[in-house]
């Protein structure tokens, strides 16, 4: 199994907190402990990256492709060759928040100790705990395959002089519970600016937070609570079950975001989920002059691009799609008002549209229906008339897109 | 020599309707189910893009969907002194393969069997006399009854999000749907499609004559349904390349897209497929069945051990299984002894074909299951005193689509082909339509199933013999429904019309219906069953065959709704009896 990472070094880890946390600690048993530790496995992610065959739970060996070459996930079985048997809970600890590996050298950021190091002690010791708990496995896995001069591990400590900060998770005594919570979540574990916050050159998060970024050819969308492009025209519930179920009326998980649906955030508790909701929704972690951009003007219904958009959307798209746009509530997404259609970045738009793409499949939600690929009898023009047409119909409206984009990401799938 | 498995709990043969239903059921009671296809996983994501289903070439002309000959056919002969020979293209029927089966390129037709037709035999002796059905009809009781039927029917038709207009619900009687129907424990699960123009037209004059015109019943669902698995389906889009084709928009019910993608996500079940059952083991005595043998698309042979076997191929498939296993004994039609084989029977397909110059039906928007139809002339719902035969059939209008190979309607007269050809195909595409009757196919002591003595499958077996003729009774009653339908034609006043009441003798070269049913049927008396009405095997208490083979004769209804509630029924009889007292027969 290989996981691409894009412009970041970040893995895919997707994480969060518990809900357990302060008002059962006194009375938690030993088995509490770990069954906790094991939910904060499954709220971080830790297999996306550090399970490459489920025979061997936890024992590395999943390559991450980053711009800087290929890294390989290390096994963290309690396994005393190999695997992590003759660490201490200090030594885990300075991993997760430090992202410093036993004997003092430096990890690499494609494991997300800048957003893990927000974790409490707490958290850490129960999933140390439930580390603890996994077989051993005897696998040798090479973590440092990069090319010189990343491969000089001693670089991360002016990346980390520029681009992490050692700190404690502050709740914000302004703030409620859950949202407090939420933001434990967002920014700690569940670390969604990894791929929603653009990045900068080194890899480090660099733009407008939760603004939406491009990762491996798909576009993570806008997360703020912009009402147009973001997630403010969502319901809480709606946010809940997309992340719960894999999909609501307007999208379904797909491409990297499916697999965070699939491995992570289907298995988390309602409370947890609400709390994300709540804080990405009041737009807590922003910015405190943040504010969502006027909507841009749609383009009008002569738009050369919008009209022959309209004749290719009633012969291809709208039997699924509906002639306005509203879709069909769990098989078909509904196009009008959708923040991902008005978003900045077209490419998750064009990427389905050519290579087609399939709806994550949970025990909530099994069906799993797919767009087909219609690239092959699309021309880049028609993908892109055809997309301009739905971003600026039935109250949408973003740029157009171009037949140059269509034909960069077209050639650049065909390459993968 | 096959290589022995690791027992489990159940063993389900066939992964279309009925064997995806009882491996969904038996898993959520808690067993291990391995099911076993012969053909490929199907899937509508992978396998239904919809730029490139709606190739008329690809599924209708070289019928993708359908079992290879290849692999396995039949042999047909009309009478048994002949000699059968193979069907090497399918013509009058087609056999599907894969996940979803034959469900996967059905039309969507979902009628209930009415009440009478589960005790037929006592009812047209009560109703004519008992000396009124005649030697050339071997018609019996099905052992179950309509009260027995119902949930399970209900259960099929929520699982399918069937579309349709109730008449006899339970809480009343409403209008507008079928007045023939039994009576029903609740409404449809979806409401009735849309009707095109054809359909309309033809119950606007049904209902002018006095008729009761009502939606077919459609498991191409009207609008987005969740059905109590949690999958979800599409409401169609009349696109009209549906009957012989996957459907892209997961609006036309199988079990692809009702029950395989949650069964599929269950930890105790497991699907094989590209794996073809060579036969069914039993221990010494025949008594038990122990398991199947089966062979991988790499040729390896397997034994699969499983406390309880469920057959539910086609019914040609199951019936083969049967009689390569010795399980029951073969038919015999000099002596009428044996069951395994006995009351195959077919569909009568009866149409007449409407030529008007000043309509335009647009018959590009089709599904295969959307039209209107009329039951005054189906089954025991008109009284045959007198008319010489029993049964008849669905009057319906159902637009399936024209797609540009072989919808080119011509009026007889018209050259095969060259200029003259061309111009009547384009004056008459547009304006042309059809009424169909879909009539009974009663068993006859001279229609069974046995093993071909000549011809073998691909693995040495030997072919499956179909040995079949219409009965005077169904041509009569052809002739009948057919004078009936005409009259409904002419009142709705066509420049031609061109009668085609069902002829003999069988002819399998082109398709008529792919609703072949009985050969291993379900009753009440082991010496013309071989099932029970659980579908379990006389004699052999763990075996369990399910299917359309279990008709004792066919209803002028299509299959499917009923093969569905049998389905459920076994599943019924494993989980709430079988299972209680296992290794005997269900006696409840």
């Amino acid at each position: 199994m290989t996981t691409r990472i894009g412009f970041t070094l970040l893995g895919l880890a997707g994480t969060s907190l518990v809900a357990l946390s302060s008002s059962a600690s006194a009375a938690s048993t030993e088995y509490q402990d770990i069954e906790h530790g094991r939910y904060l496995s499954v709220v971080g992610d830790c297999a996306a990256c550090h399970t490459e065959s489920d025979a061997q739970p936890l024992a590395g060996g999943v390559s991450l492709e980053t711009p800087f070459g290929t890294l390989m996930a290390p096994n963290i079985t309690p396994d005393a060759k190999t695997g992590l048997g003759d660490w201490t809970f200090d030594d885990f600890k300075a991993a997760m928040t430090e992202g410093i590996g036993k004997g003092g050298y430096h990890l690499y950021p494609a494991m997300p100790y800048p957003t893990y190091t927000l974790m409490r002690d707490e958290d850490l010791r129960d999933l140390w705990a439930y580390l603890q708990t996994v077989d051993p496995v005897d696998h040798e896995v090479d973590a440092n395959q990069l090319p010189f001069p990343f491969n000089i591990r001693l670089a991360m400590m002016g990346w980390n002089w520029l681009n992490f900060e050692d700190t404690d998770f502050a709740p914000d005594p302004d703030q409620p519970d859950d949202i407090n919570r939420g933001a434990y979540l967002v920014e700690g574990l569940g670390h969604c600016g990894t791929c929603h916050t653009p990045r900068n050159f080194m890899g480090g998060e660099g733009g407008d937070k939760f603004s939406g970024a491009v990762i491996d050819n798909w576009y993570a969308p806008d997360i703020t609570p912009d009402a147009h492009k973001g997630i403010g025209g969502w319901s809480e519930d709606e946010l809940v079950e997309y992340l719960k179920t894999g999909g609501n009326r307007y999208d379904f998980a797909s491409g990297p975001m499916a697999d965070e649906v699939r491995h992570s955030s289907q298995y988390w508790t309602d409370e947890d989920l609400h709390a994300v909701a709540r804080y990405l929704q009041s737009g807590a972690g922003l910015a405190d002059d943040w504010q969502a951009e006027a909507a841009p003007a749609a383009l009008d219904a002569e738009n050369a691009q919008v009209s022959a958009g309209s004749a290719i959307y009633f012969d291809r798209c709208a039997g699924c799609h509906t002639p306005d746009g509203s879709g069909e509530t769990g098989m078909f997404p509904q196009l009008a008002g959708s923040p991902v259609v008005n978003g900045d970045d077209p490419t998750s738009l064009i990427r389905v549209v050519l290579a087609g793409s399939r709806a994550v499949a949970t025990d909530a939600k099994p069906t799993a229906p797919a767009m087909p690929a219609l690239g092959w009898n699309l021309s880049d023009d028609d993908v892109a008339n055809v997309l301009t047409f739905v971003r600026n119909s039935w109250g949408n409206a973003a740029d157009a897109v171009s037949a140059e984009e269509v034909a960069e990401l077209r050639a650049t799938l065909q390459d993968e | 020599m096959a290589t022995k498995l690791p027992r489990t709990d159940a063993v389900v043969v066939g992964l279309g309707w009925a064997g995806a239903i009882i491996a969904n059921e038996l898993v959520d009671a808690g067993l291990s189910v391995v099911g076993v296809e012969r053909g490929p996983w199907r899937d509508t994501a992978k396998d239904f893009n919809i730029a490139s289903v709606t190739d008329e070439l690809r599924y209708a002309q070289r019928q993708e969907l359908m079992l290879r000959t290849a692999q396995n056919t039949i042999t047909m002969r009309n009478t048994p002194s002949q000699t059968a020979l193979p069907m090497r293209q399918w013509g009058s029927f087609h056999p599907g393969n894969g996940t979803g089966g034959a469900g996967n390129h059905w039309a969507g037709i979902t009628f209930r069997f009415q009440p009478e037709e589960f005790r037929l035999r006592s009812h047209l002796e009560e109703r004519y006399g008992a000396g009124s059905i005649p030697d050339e009809l071997s018609l019996q009781d099905w052992g179950t009854d309509w009260n027995e039927m119902e949930p399970h029917y209900d259960a099929f038709e929520k699982l399918a999000g069937t579309s349709g207009r109730a008449a006899n619900l339970a809480r009343g009687r409403q209008a507008g749907g079928n007045p023939f129907e039994g009576v029903r424990s609740s409404d449809y699960p979806t409401p009735p499609l849309k009707q095109p123009y054809s359909p309309t037209l033809f119950a606007d004059t049904a209902r002018e004559m006095g008729y009761q015109p009502f939606p077919v019943p459609s498991s191409l669902v009207s609008e987005t349904y969740t059905n109590p698995l949690g999958v979800t389906m599409g409401p169609c889009t009349f696109c009209g390349f549906c009957t012989n084709y996957g459907c892209a928009n997961y609006s036309k019910a199988s079990s692809i897209t009702t029950v395989l993608p949650t069964l599929i996500r269950k930890d105790n079940f497991e699907a094989r497929t590209l794996c073809e059952v060579l036969r069914v083991t039993t221990d010494s005595d025949g008594r038990r069945a122990t398991g199947i043998v089966y062979v991988d698309s790499a040729g390896r042979q397997w034994e699969q051990p499983a406390d309880i076997v469920v057959i539910a191929a086609f019914t040609f498939e199951n019936v083969r299984l049967m009689l390569t296993s010795n399980i029951g004994e073969a038919y015999d039609p000099i002596t009428r002894r044996g069951t395994t084989g006995r009351n195959y029977a077919y569909q009568t397909a009866n149409s007449v074909q409407l030529f008007f110059d000043d309509k335009n039906f647009n018959p590009f928007i089709g599904a295969g299951a959307v039209g209107m139809g009329i039951d005054e002339f189906n089954n025991d719902n008109f009284d045959h005193s007198g008319l010489g035969f029993f049964g008849g059939g669905s009057t319906r209008v159902t637009p399936i689509g024209a797609a540009p190979i072989n919808s080119r309607p011509t009026p007889p007269g018209t050259p095969r082909w060259g200029s003259q050809w061309k111009r009547s195909t384009v004056d008459n595409y547009a304006s042309t339509m059809s009424i169909g009757c879909e009539a009974s196919n009663y068993a006859s002591p001279n229609n069974y199933l046995s093993l071909d003595p000549t011809y073998r499958d691909r693995l040495g077996r030997p072919l499956l013999r179909i040995t079949f003729d219409f009965t005077d009774n169904d041509l009569k009653m052809a002739q009948y429904v057919t004078d009936k339908v005409t009259e409904i034609a002419k009142r709705m006043n066509p420049r031609q019309m061109v009668a085609k009441p069902r002829t003999g003798p069988w002819d399998g070269r082109p398709y008529q219906s792919s609703h072949v049913v009985g050969g291993f049927v379900m009753g009440a008396d082991p010496s013309h069953s071989s099932v029970n009405k659980y579908l379990q095997v006389w004699d052999v208490p763990n075996l369990f065959v399910v299917g359309a083979s279990a008709f004792p004769q066919n209803p002028g209804y299509n299959p499917t709704g009923t093969v569905g509630a049998l389905a459920f029924k076994a599943a019924d009889g494993i989980v709430n009896h079988y299972l209680r007292r296992p290794g005997e027969m269900i006696t409840t």
